[in-house]
């Protein structure tokens, strides 16, 4: 399974890529593994004001509806379009081009809270 | 109940199949993308392990014809050789289980029955059809199943240039390895497709010959379910139920009211009844999936259920199927269902899903 460097992770297997005041955020390989084929990806609402911890979107698989929750506050600012006519891009590639939303940033204090990537491989490998 | 656990497991976890629990037993679920092996089946040959379902043996003269009474298939009329689908009915004429029943000599059928109702199907087969000698093989008895476009070219390899002969819906004993085994051109993929019944010591060394065959791919029960719903059929516990008539599932075609068999006298009053609820086939205009257990709503008020659903990747929209009641005419053409996470647009369509496919090439 792999988990990237560099990127923020939360307990319910989303990932962050913080650049600049954006937060890019997906969900981990982990993830994709336990739903199996992702079938649909409900776009955000754009400009939605978002908390730490809420439900900001869903994603469908042939398994399973589950929420997205997003691990950081702020603004929805961007939706990776592709996933709507290609959602198993998540599956191929969870932590590129499958990324899912971008999120203005509202605290950066908050990816304190965050689990880095060594905290999140130790997380995991407690859930096997 | 303890989990029963196929006699492929081993094969099946040196594949990195997902096993999990289905009808009483540990199957494989997928070997990596359910996605995946939906296409390979349309597209080329997969291979299943069928080995939780049930068979049972009939063994009676044709004119005592106790087990002819006990299901709606009129087995006494069916041509050695050929396979027939039917339904196992209560007294109410509610499904207790769909089956598929083969004719093997003038007075010998087995019957291929669902995994989760086997054994009480053999309970109730044994004590309807009192005149005949009633045995349940399903315990020394393996299952694969071969579908695909390409599928035919593998069985040549594994049962002969005879099976090149063998018609839709017909069976034949074949030569496997220099031992005979019922060889069946039927499926539940929608696809060109053939059943194999072999003894359980043979499994193992006929799933690894199956599979060098480089057209062919293991699939596991999450692609069957979507192959099967693409292909208009119904799974016993979603569309059938004892609750069910074969009416409801829209069956009817399927039965002969003229003879007499358990259930009949229940079901020839119920298709007088008019209204009563309908099995319908719908998708819908995303790539939503709907599941089981959804509500269907019309204005908002409750119509119906959502038996299955799936996301087709073959038409690349949500498709399932469910039951409507109380509706009146030209309302149910359009709907909504409701996922409990947002409603989804649907409407009727005409099942199979699917066409186009290799079932009768």
């Amino acid at each position: 399974m792999e988990i990237k460097e560099g990127y923020f992770y939360t307990k319910e297997h989303e990932w962050v890529k913080i650049e600049g005041d954006t937060a890019k955020i997906g969900i981990t390989d982990y993830a994709q593994h336990k739903l199996g084929d992702i079938t649909f990806v409900e776009p955000p609402e754009n400009g939605k004001e978002i908390s730490a911890g809420s439900a900001v979107t869903g994603v469908e698989s042939v398994k399973a509806a589950s929420d997205i929750y997003s691990p950081i506050s702020g603004k929805v600012s961007g939706f990776n379009e592709a996933l709507e006519n290609e959602p198993g891009l998540i599956n191929e590639s969870p932590y590129d081009s499958g990324w899912i939303l971008e999120v203005k940033i509202k605290d950066e204090s908050e990816k304190e809270k965050l689990l880095t990537a060594e905290a999140y491989r130790e997380y995991t490998e407690g859930l096997e | 109940m303890d989990i029963r656990k196929t006699l492929l497991f081993e094969e099946h976890t040196a594949l990195n199949a997902l096993m999990a629990p289905f009808a009483g037993w540990n199957m494989p679920i997928h070997y990596g993308s359910i996605i995946e092996e939906t296409k390979h089946t349309r597209t080329a040959v997969s291979v299943f392990d069928i080995c939780h379902m049930g068979e049972i043996i009939i063994k009676e003269s044709p004119e005592k014809s106790s087990f002819g009474r006990a299901v709606t298939v009129p087995v006494g009329e069916m041509k050695i050789g050929s396979c027939r689908y039917g339904f196992l009915l209560n007294e109410e004429g509610g499904i207790l289980d769909d089956l598929l029943i083969y004719r093997k000599t003038e007075d010998e059928w087995m019957a291929v029955v669902n995994a989760g109702t086997a054994d009480q199907d053999f309970e109730i087969i044994k004590k309807r059809a009192a005149g005949a000698e009633v045995s349940d093989i399903s315990g020394d008895t393996a299952k694969f199943d071969i579908q695909g476009p390409g599928a035919r070219d593998v069985m040549k390899k594994i049962a002969g240039p005879d099976i090149e002969k063998l018609g839709f819906y017909k069976f034949g004993i074949f030569d496997i390895d220099g031992e005979k085994h019922i060889i069946s051109r039927t499926g539940y993929t929608g696809e060109l497709g053939y059943e194999i019944y072999i003894p359980n010591g043979k499994a193992a060394a006929l799933w690894r010959e199956i599979l060098k065959s480089e057209a062919v791919k293991p699939a596991g029960l999450g692609a069957r379910d979507i192959l099967r719903l693409e292909a208009g059929l119904p799974l016993y516990g979603n569309e059938l139920t004892p609750e069910i008539t074969p009416f409801e599932a829209g069956f009817e075609r399927f039965i002969n009211f003229e003879r007499d068999f358990f259930g009949r006298d229940a079901l020839v009053k119920k298709r007088e009844e008019k209204g009563g609820k309908k099995l319908f086939g719908f998708e819908v205009d995303s790539r939503r999936t709907p599941r089981h257990g959804n509500k269907i709503t019309v204005n908002g008020e409750e119509k119906g259920i959502v038996t299955s659903g799936a996301f087709s990747p073959h038409l690349n929209k949500g498709i399932g199927f469910g039951y409507f009641e109380k509706f009146e005419d030209g309302e149910k053409a359009e709907f909504d269902i409701d996922t409990g996470r947002g409603m989804i647009k649907a409407k009727i369509v005409k099942t199979p899903f699917l066409n186009e496919t290799s079932l009768k090439k």
